[in-house]
């Protein structure tokens, strides 16, 4: 069995679970906020700000960043050890991987702090 | 010697073998998916400046009254529109629903078409 120390949880089950579970959370928060957008098509700066600093708002915003971060590493992380593997990227394929997976760490490491910056400074 | 029985060999590439609609539509699903990686960042800078102060939302607003700006916006919301009704799918075939040959194939193309006629709503919306 080859254990994969890179993969969120170190269980394709559990992985699969925290996918599924935070793409739901991630549905349900898009839908939010599009309705947001829909229900004032004269948006203003006030309104925006009131809305996203409304503490359900802030608490929601909150898991979404968590959210996000687990589900596009999760994601991000199948489709790099789908590809990048030694039938297309040769003898030095784990080098390239853990490049791309450096590199997806660390955009998600700043969207996560940018994130949580921006809605907790509201 | 039973010839007629030996394994076929199939090459799957993109210039040798015929994707069936559904596996488009598979990939699309985790293209999109990679492609919003990169769309999170481009909506999260919209948001920081409209949510930073009145002169951030305007610089937004200005931003946004690009064609370009808005293309990218259009295309970003469109992948997310797609990813997300693909993703529904996907959950519902989790759950046994629909997971018949006939009904995967029938919800695929329905993903499908809604996904357009919600990107063409989204796009009537940002124009």
């Amino acid at each position: 069995m080859v254990t994969n120390v890179t993969s969120l949880t170190r269980s394709g089950l559990s992985d699969f679970v925290l996918q599924r579970v935070s793409a739901v959370l991630l549905t349900l928060y898009t839908l939010c906020v599009v309705g947001f957008f829909l229900v004032n098509p004269d948006m203003d700066h006030a309104t925006l700000k009131a809305y996203f600093a409304s503490t359900p708002m802030l608490l929601f915003s909150t898991l979404m960043v968590l959210s996000t971060a687990a589900h596009a590493w999760i994601g991000m992380w199948t489709v790099g050890t789908d590809y990048i593997r030694e039938h297309y990227f040769g003898r030095h394929h784990t080098f390239f991987r853990l490049v791309y997976q450096g590199g997806c760490l660390f955009i998600l490491f700043v969207y996560v702090v940018w994130a949580l910056q921006l809605f907790w400074s509201l | 010697m039973r010839e007629k029985e030996r394994p076929v060999f199939i090459s799957v590439s993109p210039f040798t073998f015929s994707f069936p609609f559904t596996a488009l539509a598979s990939i699309a699903h985790r293209i999109t998916g990679v492609l919003l990686f990169l769309g999170i960042g481009y909506l999260l800078w919209l948001l920081s400046l409209a949510l930073e102060s009145e002169a951030g939302f305007a610089q937004a607003a200005a931003i946004l009254a690009a064609p370009f700006a808005k293309i990218v916006l259009w295309v970003v919301l469109s992948m997310l529109i797609y990813h997300i009704l693909a993703g529904v799918k996907h959950l519902l075939l989790d759950f046994h629903i629909g997971d018949t040959f006939e009904a995967a194939t029938a919800a695929t193309y329905a993903v499908v078409g809604l996904s357009v006629v919600l990107a063409l709503i989204t796009g009537a919306w940002i124009w």
